[in-house]
């Protein structure tokens, strides 16, 4: 490896970060439907010409594609060595989860990179497109026990020979989806920041050769696993294990095990699944790539200073066993992907709160409430409104929890209220903060929130969910309680009702006038509750964030009718709750 | 009175600028006095007292960050807000965004907090429907139950109003006949445009800074009356023009970016008359650098910014990119060896280490006085007498040389090395990355140390020539002396353009295009014309983001003239320009209708302030200093950069002094004089 002066090395990072950024942002301009405009469900960087590794990486790409999108671009290698004749212009396209994809919804463009007549590097972009065929619009089928009933399904196939896009190809992905549209503006913005990011790559080259920019390349990647080691030989070794479960499957009534042992050993880690449950019928299974993907999430949001590439994994093991439903294969059903991977991000978090309580956050609300609400326009148009949910952050040693973020796989922001009703036939009631969510803490989780939705479409309009922490809520740190759990509510001509398996429906249809409500968990706690100030207890009282009882029951705080502590009440109950 | 006497000032963090200009005698006076933060009339009074009396003033025009400071420091007061049943808890729920993409800490407080927005019954649907007709009792008594809490603004907000304000209209009405002052206002009024969120963050914004702003501007009425003071008296808005007092009470909000805007003009029009239509203007103050584009004469606008984080603001503002480098910059290196310059600061107070006030890490500063470039015994401002050279070369030593096993010196150069690329970066980033060709524009860096980059500017990113304005430390005063007169608006329209109702469409133009002459108009400042201006922010149906796409219209005798092919083609031409492919076939949109009248001021011949024939080479030369230039101290030529004659020329390497603004001519580069004044920094003749 070539020495490099560290100035011109900053420079060269500056450059190659920017370039991923900039193609995050042409697709987010350019995109059709609002997960990837407006949520930025997407993800663009430059990758390994040989290995796939992840050389750079955007800072605005969907996080968890930061850690998936190797996998990808490994597996478009693959096949491209079968295929044989690249050249320069080609362009592949899939989606299969079991081949270094996510679930059904990803698709994938990976481009080989030339520069002087040979392969330098490739780009590749990842965008989430709104409907891939299946059972349930939207593709978010709680019900699925095949691959094949949440979508249709694509391995690495020729998208673009030499430039020229194979119209027959694109064709076949029109037939397959009920938004044939909104896909294929999509795939243009996709293919846009390909060809910007290809101009962006060859200026550099051309500014400053390509020995340079390899040497530069391979000394980021060998720095971020130098601050990653750092990182880890600064934690106490030892094993470290955590249990979570989710709900269900979707199809069973019974809790699905992620457990976790982390082993520190000087500065090599150790994130061993071993323990987790079996594959499940339901669509919670995941593939091993999607898996490393998520632990590589947890980590960066715990050792933010790593830049993103491939260095930062050197020194960590895996152990996945296909036994468990985190290293599936086809057609093992993968649609519900995003709530196990959270899961996972959350056993992380949990066992890292062992390994160093002091710098550790309450589980965030990990759930993404997908929730799909469709129907049929005039002239038999098909509408698919299609969201994520925003819930409760976890309280941490400097703060308490965000209200109302985003997951930790994502940086999505939600479409505002007045873009959804313009273009659907729908009126929230209620869009609001739910109190009482945030999980007490001597630093409180942030709460989560209320959606409640009224169909206003004369005919009926069905109503899908896919979403998690319905029976085990997020987890305090250090002394800090969990927080709500999420709840979904239906109206019928009967009155409200809650699903069986809670978060996870697909067969529910309501008619005009009626409401379907989403209230989301916040984070866990910070810390003991009882060691909370009063005042802050008071204040989140008058605020609405706490009700009074609960201001006793998790507090032992008694606030009075004028919103102040009653100091010698609060005494005698924290007294006596210890 | 002098009515033909304009007067510029802006009022900065650290410094109140102004420059009196009279356009009858083309004489002018500039003067720099320290800025007094938290009362900032002081500083502006102090300033007028420095150029002049009241009496001898037509007009004052003023760029002012009372409304910035007052959001970042969250010092506004308290105010309520109404809104409709359910959506109380918009402002503080945001887009469901986070402080940054890695890490999960951070909390968030709005600027009203839950206790002081309250929900009434009311409801509008997406296209415009009445559903429920707003509860005016209810109105009433929360605003009777706000203000009884102590607030001193309130704010309506109502979903869908942007469709239609009824219901809003109705509420200001009855919330309007009981509150105590003039601080009611309807986010319809404030941005009737789709997207709750950014619709509320504005207008409650817009409430908060309304006491403050007010009450500044009366302050300062007052004691311009006390001066005999007669004129007009205007305010400088985020994009770049200029209002009467009376919009700036009514529209705070649009003062956000009042200074950094009039530094754009002011650098637009030098470069301009320069005979340079395409500029990269550079803004390097204590902790950030302002980087903005200028092409063909006019400086980009963007839609809306983030004060801080869920701090929304959505309004046409200069689109200016800012980076954490400034000369306040804290040089540190991070544990995986790489050296980094910000985005932490050590501002103006305790300021960089060799300003002896307590900070004792490096800063870019610092870098610039070890090496020479900055004369440590005459700094900037007159704040301090001299600067502590050797508590540079410590911090500089301890915190970058030792860890990158590095002498003092080449840390220092490795500093500025970084923080030129980062300025680079912030350049490509509005010029090369959006597609436009450096090696056809100037740079103009002003502000105290821009022009000690100047070189890197040039150099790294391909520019043909920089040009550094004649009073660099006074440039957004000069802004404020020759902005225009402005007024915008935005209305959501969401038609498509199949089966348009053109007639309609064009009435609504006209209707516009006069509302905003109207509010131009009514200013009464001596302008030449009013220049009005269509644009449609547009998309294929199915996207969500739009173009901002210029109609080539123009309105007379009632119509624009408008037509469903003119809007076509004007789409697809601005489409285009943004990406790679066009989606023929798709059915396309238009959502919003942006409008803005422009009144046209004189021009401003800056040949006024180039050097008269009293300026010579020789009064100029000072001597020399050793600086340190690639790996070696070299003698450099020291001059007095306000004494050099037209058509001087300075050879490197060299350093130009003047009160406000150091600058370094590096090897390979040489200086020239131009005819007004500025100095063209360009490569040396081989």
């Amino acid at each position: 490896m070539r020495d490099i002066d560290p100035i011109l090395l900053a420079v060269l990072n500056g450059r190659l970060v920017q370039i991923a950024d900039e193609m995050d942002a042409t697709l987010y301009r350019s995109a059709f439907n609002p997960i990837i405009a407006e949520a930025h469900d997407a993800c663009h960087g430059l990758y390994h010409a040989k290995t796939g590794a992840t050389l750079v990486q955007g800072t605005t790409g969907l996080p968890i594609f930061v850690g998936a999108m190797a996998f990808a671009v490994k597996a478009v290698i693959d096949k491209s060595n079968q295929d044989g004749n690249l050249e320069a212009g080609d362009t592949y396209l899939f989606n299969d989860p079991y081949d270094g994809g996510t679930h059904l919804n990803d698709f994938r463009l990976v481009r080989p990179l030339f520069w002087d007549g040979k392969l330098f590097a490739w780009l590749a972009s990842v965008g989430h497109w709104l409907d891939v065929g299946g059972n349930v619009p939207g593709n978010f089928n709680a019900k699925a026990t095949e691959s094949f009933q949440e979508g249709f399904r694509v391995p690495p196939v020729k998208l673009a020979r030499a430039g020229v896009i194979q119209q027959d190809i694109v064709d076949i992905l029109g037939a397959n989806s009920r938004v044939p549209q909104s896909n294929w503006g999509d795939l243009n913005g996709q293919l846009n920041a390909l060809d910007l990011g290809e101009r962006r790559v060859h200026a550099l080259l051309k500014d400053y050769g390509e020995e340079l920019i390899v040497s530069a390349l391979d000394v980021l990647t060998a720095r971020a696993e130098k601050l990653m080691r750092a990182n880890i030989a600064s934690l106490p070794d030892g094993k470290y294990s955590y249990d979570d479960f989710l709900d269900n499957d979707g199809i069973t009534d019974a809790p699905l095990s992620i457990a976790l042992d982390l082993s520190i050993s000087g500065d090599k880690m150790r994130l061993d699944f071993s323990r987790s449950s079996p594959p499940c019928d339901g669509p919670l299974n995941i593939a091993l790539s999607t898996t490393v993907a998520c632990c590589y999430v947890a980590l960066k949001h715990i050792f933010t200073d790593v830049p993103a590439n491939a260095g930062c994994l050197a020194p960590i093991e895996f152990v996945i066993p296909d036994t468990t439903l985190l290293g599936v294969s086809a057609p093992r059903p993968v649609g519900g992907y995003t709530e196990t991977i959270l899961r996972v991000i959350d056993t992380v978090f949990g066992a890292f709160a062992k390994v160093a309580p002091q710098r550790a956050n309450g589980s965030p609300f990990a759930t993404i409430n997908a929730l799909s609400l469709s129907g049929w326009r005039e002239h038999g148009r098909r509408w698919v409104m299609f969201c994520f949910f925003g819930g409760g952050l976890g309280g941490n040693p400097e703060t308490d929890g965000l209200n109302h973020g985003n997951n930790p796989i994502s940086t999505a922001t939600i479409p505002p209220a007045e873009i959804l009703e313009s273009l659907y036939p729908v009126m929230f009631t209620q869009w609001a903060l739910r109190p009482d969510s945030g999980g007490p803490g001597f630093n409180r989780g942030g709460l989560g929130a209320i959606y409640e939705i009224e169909a206003l479409a004369q005919g009926a309009t069905d109503v899908s969910l896919l979403g998690e922490r319905g029976k085990f809520p997020p987890f305090g740190v250090n002394g800090g309680k969990s927080a709500a759990l999420n709840r979904f509510i239906y109206q019928t001509v009967n009155g409200e009702h809650t699903p069986p398996l809670v978060s996870k429906v697909t067969d529910i249809r309501i008619t005009e006038g009626q409401h379907v409500r989403l209230e989301t968990p916040g984070g866990g706690g910070f810390g003991d509750p009882l060691t909370r100030d009063p005042v802050r207890v008071a204040r989140d009282v008058t605020l609405g964030y706490v009700t009074p009882a609960a201001a006793r029951k998790d507090y032992g705080v008694v606030v009075g009718e004028n919103g102040a502590v009653d100091t010698v009440a609060t005494a005698a109950l924290r007294s006596g709750a210890r | 009175m002098k009515l033909t006497s304009v007067l510029g000032v802006d009022v900065g963090g650290t410094f109140t600028d102004l420059l009196l200009f009279d356009a009858g005698t083309r004489a002018f006076r500039t003067a720099k006095v320290p800025s007094q933060r938290g009362d900032e009339s002081a500083g502006f009074m102090q300033g007028i007292a420095a150029v002049g009396t009241g009496v001898d003033i037509g007009s004052i025009v003023h760029g002012t960050t009372v409304g910035t400071n007052t959001l970042l420091e969250r010092r506004g007061p308290k105010i309520g807000v109404i809104t409709t049943r359910g959506f109380r808890d918009v402002l503080e729920m945001r887009r469901r965004d986070r402080r940054r993409t890695w890490g999960l800490w951070g909390d968030f407080i709005p600027i009203v907090e839950r206790d002081f927005r309250m929900e009434v019954d009311e409801r509008t649907l997406a296209d415009g429907t009445i559903r429920q007709v707003v509860d005016e009792a209810a109105v009433r008594a929360a605003a009777l139950a706000l203000r009884e809490r102590g607030a001193e603004a309130l704010a309506i907000i109502f979903i869908n109003s942007y469709a239609n304000p009824d219901n809003e209209q109705k509420a200001l009405a009855a919330a309007k006949a009981i509150w105590s002052n003039e601080f009611v206002s309807a986010s319809h009024q404030v941005l009737p445009e789709i997207r709750e969120f950014e619709r509320s963050s504005t207008t409650a914004l817009n409430s908060y800074l309304q006491p403050v702003v007010s009450g500044y501007l009366g302050k300062l009425e007052q004691a311009l009356e006390r001066q005999s003071f007669k004129g007009q008296f205007y305010i400088v808005q985020s994009n770049g023009g200029v209002m009467s007092t009376a919009t700036a009470r009514r529209f705070p909000v649009r003062t956000a970016l009042s200074g950094p805007a009039a530094g754009v003009i002011a650098a637009a029009t030098i470069a301009r008359q320069a005979g340079y239509h395409n500029a990269i203007t550079c803004d390097l103050g204590g902790t950030s650098f302002d980087v903005s584009v200028i092409v063909d004469g006019k400086a980009s606008l963007a839609a809306q910014t983030t004060i801080d984080f869920g701090l929304v603001i959505r309004t046409p503002m200069i689109e200016i990119t800012t980076i954490g480098a400034g000369g306040g910059s804290i040089a540190s290196v991070d544990r995986g060896g790489l050296l980094q310059v910000g985005p932490e600061s050590a501002g103006s107070m305790p300021g960089p280490a060799c300003y002896g006030q307590g900070n004792e890490r490096p800063t870019l500063t610092d870098a610039h006085v070890v090496l020479g470039r900055i004369n440590a015994d005459k700094p900037i401002g007159g704040k301090l007498a001299r600067l502590d050279v050797d508590a540079a070369k410590r911090a500089i030593l301890t915190h970058v040389g030792s860890p990158l096993g590095i002498d003092v010196l080449k840390a220092a150069e490795a500093i500025v090395r970084v923080a030129d690329a980062r300025m680079a970066g912030a350049i490509r980033l509005v010029s090369i990355e959006r597609g436009y060709d450096p090696a056809k524009f100037v740079g103009v860096p002003f502000g105290g140390g821009g022009a000690l980059h100047v070189g890197a500017i040039v150099k790294e990113i391909g520019l043909e020539v920089a040009l550094v304005p004649r009073f660099p430390g006074v440039t957004s005063a000069l802004g404020c002396v020759i902005a225009d007169l402005r007024h915008d608006q935005v209305q959501t329209l969401n038609l498509p353009l199949d089966g348009l109702d053109i007639a309609a469409l064009d009435r609504r133009l006209v209707a516009a295009g006069e509302e905003v002459r109207s509010v131009v108009c009514s200013a009464g400042a001596m302008i030449e014309r009013i220049d009005l201006s269509f644009e449609f922010d547009m998309h294929y149906v199915g996207q969500t983001h739009t173009v901002a796409v210029p109609i080539p219209v123009t309105l007379q005798g009632g119509s624009t003239g408008i037509t469903s092919e003119v809007i076509k083609s004007a789409f697809e031409t601005a489409y285009a320009a943004s990406f790679s492919r066009l989606l023929s076939g798709l059915p396309i949109r238009i959502v919003s209708l942006r409008s803005a009248a422009i009144g046209r001021r004189p021009t401003l011949d800056l040949s006024t302030f180039a050097p008269g024939p009293e300026a010579t080479i020789e009064k100029a030369k000072k001597g020399t200093r050793p600086v340190w230039i690639e790996d070696a101290w070299l003698d450099t030529q020291i001059w007095s950069r306000l004494d050099l004659p037209i058509g001087a020329i300075v050879e490197a390497p060299a350093l130009l002094e003047q009160p406000d603004a150091t600058i370094y001519i590096e090897p390979g580069l040489r200086g020239r004089v131009d005819k007004l004044g500025n100095l063209i920094v360009e490569r040396a003749l081989k």
